[in-house]
């Protein structure tokens, strides 16, 4: 059994929730062991930086510092989301590469009693552990149910794959990890153009025209490929394209149904384990349609509230209207 | 014949740093690591390998041209940083290996220190997302999308309904924020790394 320290993060706690529990969920299959990091704190997302340049680092520090005194034997820390990732990831490579702000972040955890030596930890993607560290031969042996007929267009997003500092990935622009992994459980793999474009990352809560824009471009191509599922790594990737696939819906007039899931719900149903144990039936976009094709019976979905249709189109084709009865009577 | 010491006027015009003083300079001085920023040779890879550059004020090869011509509250004022999705393409294409991103995140808070901006929105939002970090140590959804809509999307927050509800009814929304038990020890060190960055 590997043992890795587990960096969590904000999103995996409430709404990429089904994300942890099906890492849960498959950890012991694959023989690893994931110890979470004890009170860790938020890594910034994209916004502690767009405000303070040193504190961004320092923030992220600390959780370095508390994995590095709780690490004994593990000299791994683990993440599954992307955004998280990329923060761990690029603090210790500047902290390494760069002297003097090393110097100030160090500075900054003493006044809250800590240390950490740049180096001192790996910091490594969950999917990169899983593909390189437990391979792909161990995978497939654990496999009792093939996903045989299933269409996946493997999703990677942005901060996995870029800026890629500490060279962990095959290519910064089409990586091939997910879609390999998915190769092995027995899906057919989509060889999907869009696989590391954007998903609208933090552009949902600030311009939604062009984040619909940008989501519409990924769920439009998954769609031209006839995928039966969109497979994602990253809470906020599945967030954007499963929660606001609806909005940009309504905002279209167009009716896309791509379901959106984390690759460990994928690896666990592959494993034989039940879609409820996986934190499948989540979604907004209903995954069971995908998932009848490989005999899952997905529990169901609990309704959300029925939207208002939209006042008027904004920015597509017009549509014909039929006239109102009371525009027909003179 | 060169003795190595003389310079062609050429490769003066473009030296490789700011000069001292200059915006490019506070920029450089700015950005942790190496940014590279004094690199640019204007090639324009960063705008065609953006998404969202279609929506910026300038594309980030203009706004490069604009920071060497110390343009500096034109470049604060623009658009361009508030539309960069953080997607890194640029970062990893550019052939002179600038870090565009983070220059990026440099210009933002460069911005919000000179209150340069001329839409709110992408400003709060990162505020709004650092006081929960700074009150609780980890970020609350809820609250900050409750904060944000009302605050900026009053007329879109009704039709954002039924996702939230969604949300809530899927198990994937709290309705209280976890604080972490060292936020005293966190909030030390948020505050003496914020004191560093004032020194510069």
């Amino acid at each position: 059994m590997s043992e890795y320290l587990f960096y969590p993060g904000c999103s995996l706690q409430r709404t990429a929730r089904p994300y942890l529990d099906s890492i849960m969920a498959i950890q012991g299959i694959l023989g690893i062991g994931l110890a979470e990091i004890q009170d860790w704190n938020c890594c910034g997302a994209t916004e502690y930086s767009a405000v303070h340049h040193i504190a961004a680092f320092a923030l992220v520090a600390r959780n370095l510092a508390l994995a590095a005194r709780q690490a004994n034997g593990a000299q791994t820390v683990t993440t599954a989301c992307s955004a998280c990732y990329l923060n761990l990831a690029k603090t210790d490579s500047y902290l390494r590469r760069d002297s003097q702000l090393n110097e100030q972040v160090n500075k900054s955890l003493e006044a809250g009693g800590m240390h950490y030596q740049p180096g001192e930890l790996e910091i490594r993607h969950l999917l990169d552990i899983i593909v390189n560290d437990v391979g792909l031969e161990k995978v497939k042996n654990s496999v009792v149910r093939p996903l045989q007929g299933l269409r996946i267009a493997p999703y990677y997003g942005c901060m996995i794959a870029r800026p890629d500092r500490d060279h962990r990935w095959d290519n910064v622009e089409h990586p091939t990890a997910l879609d390999r992994l998915m190769k092995v459980l027995g899906a057919e793999v989509i060889d999907f153009p869009l696989k590391t474009h954007c998903c609208g990352g933090h552009m949902t809560q600030i311009n939604l025209p062009v984040a619909y824009d940008l989501i519409r471009r990924l769920i439009h191509s998954a769609h031209e490929y006839r995928a039966d599922l969109l497979v994602t790594l990253c809470p906020m990737c599945q967030l954007n394209l499963d929660a606001y696939q609806v909005e940009m819906n309504k905002y279209f007039r167009t009716d896309y149904r791509v379901p959106i899931v984390y690759f460990t719900q994928l690896m666990g149903l592959a494993f034989g384990l039940d879609a409820d144990t996986l934190g499948l039936g989540k979604e907004f976009i209903d995954p069971r349609p995908a998932l009848a094709k490989i005999g899952v019976e997905a529990p169901a979905e609990v309704p959300a509230p029925k939207a208002r249709p939209p006042k008027g189109a904004k920015e597509a084709l017009p549509m014909p209207r039929m006239p109102a009865y009371e525009e027909v009577e003179e | 014949m060169s003795n190595g010491t003389s310079v062609h006027p050429d490769t003066l015009a473009s030296a490789p740093t700011g000069a001292p003083g200059s915006f490019l300079d506070e920029v450089l001085a700015a950005t942790p690591g190496d940014s590279r920023l004094d690199m640019c040779i204007q090639c324009g890879t960063c705008g065609g390998s953006c998404p969202s550059a279609s929506d910026m004020d300038h594309t980030p090869r203009q706004l490069f041209a604009m920071i060497r011509a110390d343009m500096r509250e034109a470049v604060l004022r623009s658009s361009t940083p508030w539309y960069c999705v953080s997607c890194y393409y640029c970062t990893v294409r550019c052939p002179q290996e600038v870090h565009i991103t983070d220059v990026m995140y440099t210009l933002k808070s460069m911005a919000i220190r000179a209150k340069l901006y001329d839409e709110a929105i992408a400003p709060d939002f990162s505020q709004t997302f650092i006081d929960y970090i700074e009150n609780y140590g980890r970020s609350f959804e809820f609250g900050l999308a409750t904060r944000h809509n009302l605050k900026h999307r009053l007329r879109q927050a009704p039709s954002m309904i039924p996702m939230g509800l969604g949300m809530f009814t899927k198990g994937r929304m709290d309705l209280t924020p976890q604080r972490i038990e060292g936020i005293d020890q966190l909030r030390s060190i948020l505050a003496c790394a914020i004191e560093l960055e004032a020194v510069g």
